[in-house]
């Protein structure tokens, strides 16, 4: 049986294990590892909520703290990936992508296209998203229906510590431009989570639960949300979990054809 | 101090200055045709300012341009046919047709695309300053912008992190007077773009972007800065572009006679062929046959983009991702 971590600790380990696998991943953002320039600790942080922590002593010059210009350290990502390294940079809260949406729509989600597939750029963005924690308006939002209505753009929504860090290590090994959404009240979520390296695919979908009159699909932290509001209709509700809300087409067909031939399927 | 250019040098910088004007001059014409689709800006005037840089750098360093980047593509060695084909939105284009003239690349080539959202480019060239860094190259990373594009969030942003990183870049802003219908002298707040650049903790110039010369002067200390670890700089290139914003524009918000001036009075190329014909570098009969090598390959590449084949349907579809689940 694997040992159980938290969410949290499962993008940790995804994100060491992954860049000791590839000297070309490191990380950025703000605070990231927390108090440059300071006279204080370096790794003070370790991110927000203390996510990437440890990371920085471990691989020196590989975690970089930013400036607070979320224009700059989001496209200096995409120009960092389209020259052949592979950044994974935070996006604090998802909210502030309002800072920087261009060059997550019009710069990373374009170049493939733009530029007759000749570019790739391979830039993973992590960020957390989702409401709950009481931080009001500009703290809590999702905006995964934005992302996936961006063409080029593929959209991670990890449900479980299991999901995060196959997803995560998947998502750095795109080359693809991915974001990365952490739900925020998932963090301390724990689950059985392999030790060594292993990655999920992409557009996948699984039932977790079987039931006869409706089915619900989901992403995220809403999985678990239907997991345990199933209790109140035993036999009745089948729970069914995608991995990614972009790209969606292909899997959505496959996947999801069983639910459409139950009754009363619907869509959460 | 800079070093004096060789003779096949000083022929290389009128040859591209030479093919930028020619490949714009053309483009002027037949866009008026009708058969080139979309929006076209053009950057004859401004040669200077491409070829003065991009004579310091070599394949491996990178650079990001802006709408108006067909001499930064040219300068920088980009294909002039598949250039061509990629603007009339062929087949046979640097980008497949899929680009069109402002998202010319050729990664091959160190270019990092046109760019059409101004100031974008900025944060792009601090990312392959970092590439390199983190490669242990010392490859360099120049972004062109314009007074426009100076004004823009993107590149405040950019500057002061390629100084916090200490980053090997250059910020080039090609200062033509005016952002779209808008004089720069109105919008920049300051005398100079260039006296941006103490804000931002690097050094900053600005030089004649008509002289040749003192553009290759500037950059090439710039850019010997950068590799050597000493990090970004700005310079500010005053110049003027001779057509309008795009192609169909007007310029009524221009003075009657202004363009008219600087042709007959302050053009690069008429300078660069005054004074190395007048040194003894270079003869007439050189530049003479230099103009005419390029004018047959406009030609060529105008003609064959013309008859080339547009992208099949399909091609919408493909490479939005690199792989599909």
């Amino acid at each position: 049986m694997a040992r159980k971590i938290s969410y949290q600790q499962a993008i940790n380990e995804a994100l060491a294990q992954e860049m000791r696998r590839d000297t070309s991943v490191f990380i950025m953002g703000e605070d990231v590892a927390g108090g440059a320039g300071a006279p204080g600790e370096n790794d003070a942080w370790g991110g927000v909520l203390g996510v990437t922590k440890g990371l920085y002593d471990q691989f020196p010059g590989r975690v970089l703290d930013t400036p607070l210009s979320e224009i700059g350290y989001v496209g200096a990502a995409v120009g960092a990936a389209t020259c052949g390294v592979r950044p994974v940079c935070e996006l604090m809260f998802v909210n502030f992508a309002g800072c920087c949406l261009d060059q997550i729509l019009n710069q990373a989600a374009k170049f493939r296209y733009m530029f007759g597939g000749k570019a790739s750029t391979p830039r993973v963005i992590r960020t957390m998203v989702g409401a709950g924690l009481r931080a009001a308006a500009q703290h809590s939002q999702m905006l995964t229906s934005l992302w996936t209505h961006i063409p080029g753009l593929k959209v991670v929504c990890p449900s479980s510590p299991y999901d995060a860090k196959g997803l995560l290590i998947q998502a750095i090994r795109d080359n693809d431009p991915v974001i990365f959404c952490e739900h925020k009240l998932l963090y301390g979520m724990q689950g059985e989570v392999p030790e060594e390296l292993y990655t999920i695919p992409f557009g996948e979908a699984n039932f977790l639960r079987d039931g006869k009159d409706v089915t619900l699909v989901s992403y995220g932290r809403m999985v678990n949300t239907a997991m345990t509001r199933r209790a109140a209709w035993p036999g009745a509700v089948s729970i069914a979990r995608s991995s990614t809300c972009a790209p969606p087409a292909r899997w959505t067909r496959t996947a999801f054809s069983k639910a459409w031939r139950r009754p009363g399927a619907w869509w959460s | 101090m800079s070093t004096p250019l060789t003779h096949d040098q000083l022929l290389h910088a009128y040859q591209v200055m030479r093919t930028i004007r020619a490949f714009e001059e053309r483009l002027h014409v037949e866009f008026a045709t009708g058969e080139i689709p979309g929006f076209v800006h053009l950057y004859a005037g401004e040669e200077a300012s491409a070829a003065g840089v991009m004579a310091h750098l070599g394949d491996d360093d990178c650079i990001a341009s802006n709408h108006r980047g067909h001499g930064h593509c040219i300068a920088k060695g980009v294909d002039v046919y598949g250039m061509m084909a990629e603007i009339y939105g062929k087949k046979t284009g640097v980008c497949q047709g899929k680009g069109g003239s402002m998202h010319i690349a050729d990664f091959e080539k160190g270019m990092l695309g046109a760019n059409g959202i101004v100031g974008a480019g900025a944060p792009l060239v601090v990312g392959a300053a970092l590439a390199a860094r983190l490669k242990g190259t010392d490859s360099v990373a120049v972004v062109f912008f314009g007074d426009g594009g100076s004004n823009e969030g993107a590149v405040f942003e950019a500057m002061n992190m390629a100084s916090v990183w200490n980053l090997p870049c250059l910020f080039i802003a090609e200062n033509n007077g005016y952002a779209e219908a808008t004089a720069s002298n109105w919008s920049v707040a300051c005398d100079h773009i260039a006296d941006r650049a103490a804000g931002f903790g690097m050094p900053g110039v600005t030089v004649d972007g008509f002289d040749f010369f003192a553009v290759h002067e500037a950059a090439g200390a710039a850019i010997e800065r950068a590799r050597a670890g000493e990090g970004p700089s700005l310079i500010e290139v005053k110049l003027t572009r001779y057509y309008g914003h795009f192609e169909g524009d007007a310029q009524t918000y221009r003075a009657p006679d202004e363009v008219k001036h600087f042709r007959e009075h302050q053009d690069c190329l008429m300078q660069f062929r005054e004074r190395t014909t007048r040194a003894g570098l270079l003869s007439a009969e050189q530049l003479d046959q230099v103009d005419r090598e390029v004018e047959l390959l406009i030609d060529n590449a105008v003609r064959k983009a013309k008859s080339d084949p547009k992208p099949a349907a399909a091609d919408l579809l493909t490479d939005v991702y690199v792989s599909y689940p």
